[in-house]
């Protein structure tokens, strides 16, 4: 008898779980709102499976169609999730929590976040619940209790804190001066940490663009800085690149999908080879008749750009193909309450910077680097030498294609993959070198960060497209002045 | 001996040119369609499609008969993403090819400069792209929607309660006609709506601008400070940088949600969805609208790019702009059938009031003197597997505005096709 009591006591809540999803899925929008409302100030363990799998999308009606939830469904859901997460017995999870319910807590939910603060063992949640309540106490009847609540914000760099607090310093808003005067000394501080988020995320994008910019332009770098060939099929390279993240993608997860999550590695050695195949029999049989002639090259190479977006257009089609992020490239670590570094971004920078320590060692402490030195130093002398120049030619070309291919694949990480890949890097790409100064890596590097950091800068000033043309008139400007670049080459060593 | 043979085979091959030739000279009793779409450059992305579904309607016409007894010929051009060609491509479709009736254009751009032209020649176009109004020529019908068709229902039901009810909005678009003639009208609409300039952020892109890092980091600052909705006509292949800073950067549909005007089914097969789950669209159909009629024509569609070999034909979609070209071609047929001829003056009078029942789910009329489509709008937000499910949608077909009430001066615009403006 006891048995069978208390075994009906254990079904009787979740019983009323099921008829509560029930509930909840049969209602109309409205209704499932104010239901959430509820749910949200009292929250009940019970509930956590139902919220849960609401949040993930996993229920479904009878007749097997997914729930339809608008974007206000779904605020409404995470902030019902955060509210009964805070009773999980986890720390870290009622952290997550706490942080949630500083974006979304709802006045109906003061008395709740008041006991959970009280009750809080673990130091860091009881601080983030403590700014979550802040956050509603603005609004308390008690001087006091908005005192407390003003200060408390004013510790903090969240750019939703600084609007707040602005709302008090209206006298028709906040009635009391003392308050009033303690909003203003904490907005100062709210601002001043916001700047500091917003500096650094500012130098951070333009690292990141001038990362990118520099993978796009290393590979031309070689072709065009130490080779001297015009390259207009360069952008090409990095569409070839990026086309092989995109085969090796799709291989992968045909044949092994186990390893899906580091295609993109296994992608590098394989963009590497296609581009500089490709690069190779083009040097061979098109460009190597045309060295000395900069215009027949020019076109010639141009021709070839064309002749390889339309190949690609009828091989994959003319849509862009998914490349899609692997887990460890999506997301980002956050640093400040307004600064979030992605992850993507900046496994590109380093990716850059051990790209171009790579091409140096290569240039300067190898064989072939030196007889590529040699060969674009004195073509003659270097031949006399017994350097087969030929040779030498068709590898350094396939090193700059190849590195070119290097950079697609890191391209595919942020951008599109379409056939028109390459023809918004090309100006760019030849941008960075002309202005490093054509046959010098360090110029290249020099170049691509501070066109990047440049860019970043004048970009919120005066607009994407306004800044893209005064950096172009700058460029054009600093090159008359100075037409070998920022790093020249002395001596002797130019023709 | 041998060459007594190759005299033969000569002399039967030279037969054999001449019966095709006499085939050719039957096939001159065919009806000669052009079509006018980018298969290469820049649009090429988005035009190729249309090109496709274009040759599939034809093909479907031709199986139940034809148009007054006579097949459709298709001339398909390639004006190359080149605005300038276009011109060229239409004064030849026109004058050389003598085609009854040209479908084609997707850039505002391309059809401002094939505009002439047709009004010159007193030729046909249907345009099947969703644009900014703003123009009514008596030579162009129009089968994409008027921006009271598109932008600002989209608007309307970001506001409400169901969408986030937002109060801040930022303006997003590539930098050329359609988004800053959109976005005139869409702060004027605001304005009326109470909202403020100080909430009102226009931020533009170039075209094929990659690197969103500035912009995102300005949407989250601006967010800051109360509800923000991001309304973006950022067009062709820049939205998948952009979509892909936001997830990175961690902001969610449900704190910012963007609607978007230019990004259907065929843009996100080039992205991964997953990040971008509750954003919207705003279009007058979706892949995923649930009815027979749409049912037979995602099926026709999808054996259709099987049949014929079409890049990713596995993953083949439909989308908006490829509803407006059917249901365009086939009111033109109608049309034409109705006129008993194809005469361009015949035809337009045709036009008018002419019904079709459309794979949206609803039957479409031609008005009676706008040359715009009635059309319903539907807000889809985006699913993790590349499909839209419809959150909201207009209880019956409106009426286009393709001259806005938003913008000064319209008011006394005619609300009939004149030539020249």
């Amino acid at each position: 008898m006891l048995r069978f009591l208390l075994t009906l006591l254990l079904l009787l809540p979740m019983a009323s779980q099921a008829s509560e999803g029930e509930f909840f899925l049969a209602a109309k929008p409205a209704e499932q709102a104010r239901l959430l409302d509820t749910w949200a100030a009292q929250p009940e363990p019970g509930r956590l499976a139902l919220l849960e799998n609401l949040q993930a999308g996993r229920i479904a009606k009878d007749d097997n169609r997914k729930v339809r939830l608008n974007n206000r469904l779904r605020g409404l859901i995470d902030n019902a999730l955060a509210s009964h997460r805070l009773l999980s017995d986890d720390s870290a999870t009622r952290l997550a929590a706490a942080r949630q319910l500083q974006k979304s807590a709802q006045p109906a939910q003061v008395a709740l976040l008041d006991r959970r603060y009280a009750s809080e063992p673990d130091a860091a949640v009881r601080a983030a619940l403590g700014l979550a309540l802040a956050n509603l106490q603005l609004g308390a009847s008690d001087p006091s209790v908005r005192l407390a609540a003003v200060r408390l914000l004013g510790e903090t760099g969240d750019p939703t804190a600084r609007t707040r607090l602005e709302a008090l310093l209206q006298p028709e808003m906040e009635t009391d001066p003392t308050v009033r005067t303690a909003a203003e000394t904490s907005l100062a501080q709210v601002k001043r940490k916001l700047l500091v988020g917003e500096v650094l995320g500012q130098a951070f994008s333009g690292l990141s663009l001038g990362s990118i910019l520099l993978l796009a332009a290393l590979g031309l770098a070689i072709t065009f800085g130490l080779l001297g060939v015009i390259n207009m099929a360069h952008g090409e390279m990095l569409m070839l690149g990026a086309y092989s993240t995109y085969m090796v993608q799709v291989v992968v997860q045909r044949y092994a999908p186990g390893a899906l999550e580091f295609y993109p590695l296994i992608a590098l050695p394989v963009a590497f080879a296609v581009s500089a195949g490709v690069g190779m029999a083009l040097e061979r049989t098109v460009i190597r008749h045309l060295y000395g002639r900069p215009l027949e090259t020019l076109l010639a190479t141009w021709g070839i750009s064309l002749i390889l977006i339309q190949a690609v257009r009828l091989l994959f089609g003319a849509q862009n193909v998914e490349v899609s992020n692997p887990a460890w490239l999506s997301g980002g670590i956050q640093v400040l309450p307004n600064l979030i570094l992605p992850y993507n971004r900046l496994v590109i920078i380093a990716f850059a910077l051990a790209v171009v320590l790579l091409t140096w060692l290569l240039l300067n402490r190898t064989r072939l680097g030196l007889n590529v030195r040699a060969v674009t130093q004195n073509r003659n002398m270097a031949a006399c030498c017994g350097v087969s120049t030929g040779r030498v030619d068709m590898l350094a070309f396939g090193l700059g294609s190849g590195i070119a291919g290097l950079g697609g694949v890191a391209l595919s990480q942020v951008g599109n993959v379409g056939p028109d890949l390459g023809q918004s890097y090309i100006i760019d790409s030849f941008l960075v070198v002309v202005l490093g100064g054509v046959g010098q890596l360090a110029g290249s590097l020099w170049a691509a960060f501070g066109l990047g950091i440049a860019n970043k800068l004048l970009e919120p000033q005066i607009g994407a497209v306004l800044g893209k043309i005064l950096i172009l008139a700058l460029v054009i400007l600093f090159i008359q002045k100075r037409p070998q670049g920022l790093f020249a080459l002395k001596g002797r060593v130019i023709d | 001996m041998k060459r007594r043979s190759l005299i033969k085979a000569f002399t039967l091959s030279a037969s054999m040119a001449a019966m095709g030739l006499s085939w050719s000279l039957q096939a001159a009793e065919t009806i000669k369609v052009g079509i006018l779409h980018s298969l290469s450059g820049t649009m090429a992305i988005s035009e190729t499609s249309l090109k496709d579904m274009a040759l599939m309607t034809i093909d479907e016409i031709n199986a139940k008969g034809g148009v007054n007894g006579k097949m459709l010929e298709p001339v398909v051009v390639d004006p190359a993403s080149n605005w300038p060609l276009f011109a060229e491509k239409s004064r030849q479709l026109l004058t050389q090819d003598k085609v009854a009736v040209v479908f084609g254009c997707w850039t505002s751009v391309s059809r401002k400069s094939v505009l002439p032209v047709f009004e010159e020649l007193n030729g046909l176009l249907f345009y099947p792209v969703q644009y900014e109004g703003e123009e009514m020529s008596p030579n162009v019908f129009y089968t994409g929607a008027a921006p009271n068709q598109q932008a600002i229902p989209a608007v309307e039901y970001l506001m409400s309660e169901d969408g986030g009810g937002a109060k801040r909005f930022i303006l997003l678009g590539t930098d050329y006609v359609y988004p800053r003639t959109t976005n005139k009208i869409l702060r004027a609409f605001l304005h009326s709506k109470g909202v403020a300039d100080k909430d009102i952020e226009e931020v533009y892109t170039p075209f094929g601008h990659a690197d969103y890092q500035t912009i995102v980091a300005n949407i989250k600052k601006f967010s800051a400070g109360g509800k923000t909705a991001v309304i973006s006509t950022v067009n062709g292949d820049s939205n998948v940088p952009f979509y892909k800073e936001l997830a990175n950067q961690g902001l969610k549909a449900t704190d910012v949600p963007v609607v978007a005007f230019s990004v259907g089914e065929e843009e996100l097969r080039g992205i991964d969805t997953k990040p971008l789950v509750g954003h919207l669209a705003a279009w007058n159909y979706f892949e995923s609208v649930d009815n027979p009629v749409n049912q037979k024509f995602v099926a026709d569609w999808k054996a259709y790019a099987k049949a014929k070999g079409l890049p990713g034909a596995d993953k083949a979609v439909t989308n908006d702009p490829m509803e407006a070209t059917y249901v365009g071609i086939h009111m033109w047929a109608q049309a034409a059938e109705k006129a008993k001829s194809t005469d361009v003056d015949k035809v337009r009078e045709a036009l008018a009031g002419q019904t079709f029942k459309a794979p949206s789910g609803y039957t479409l009329t031609m008005d009676k003197t706008n040359h715009h489509l009635h059309k319903p709008v539907m807000i889809g937000e985006i699913q993790d597997d590349g499909q839209f499910s419809v959150v909201w949608e207009t209880e019956q077909p409106l009426r286009a505005q393709p001259w806005s009430p938003f913008i000064p001066g319209n008011d006394k615009r005619p609300d009939y096709a004149v030539k020249g403006n």
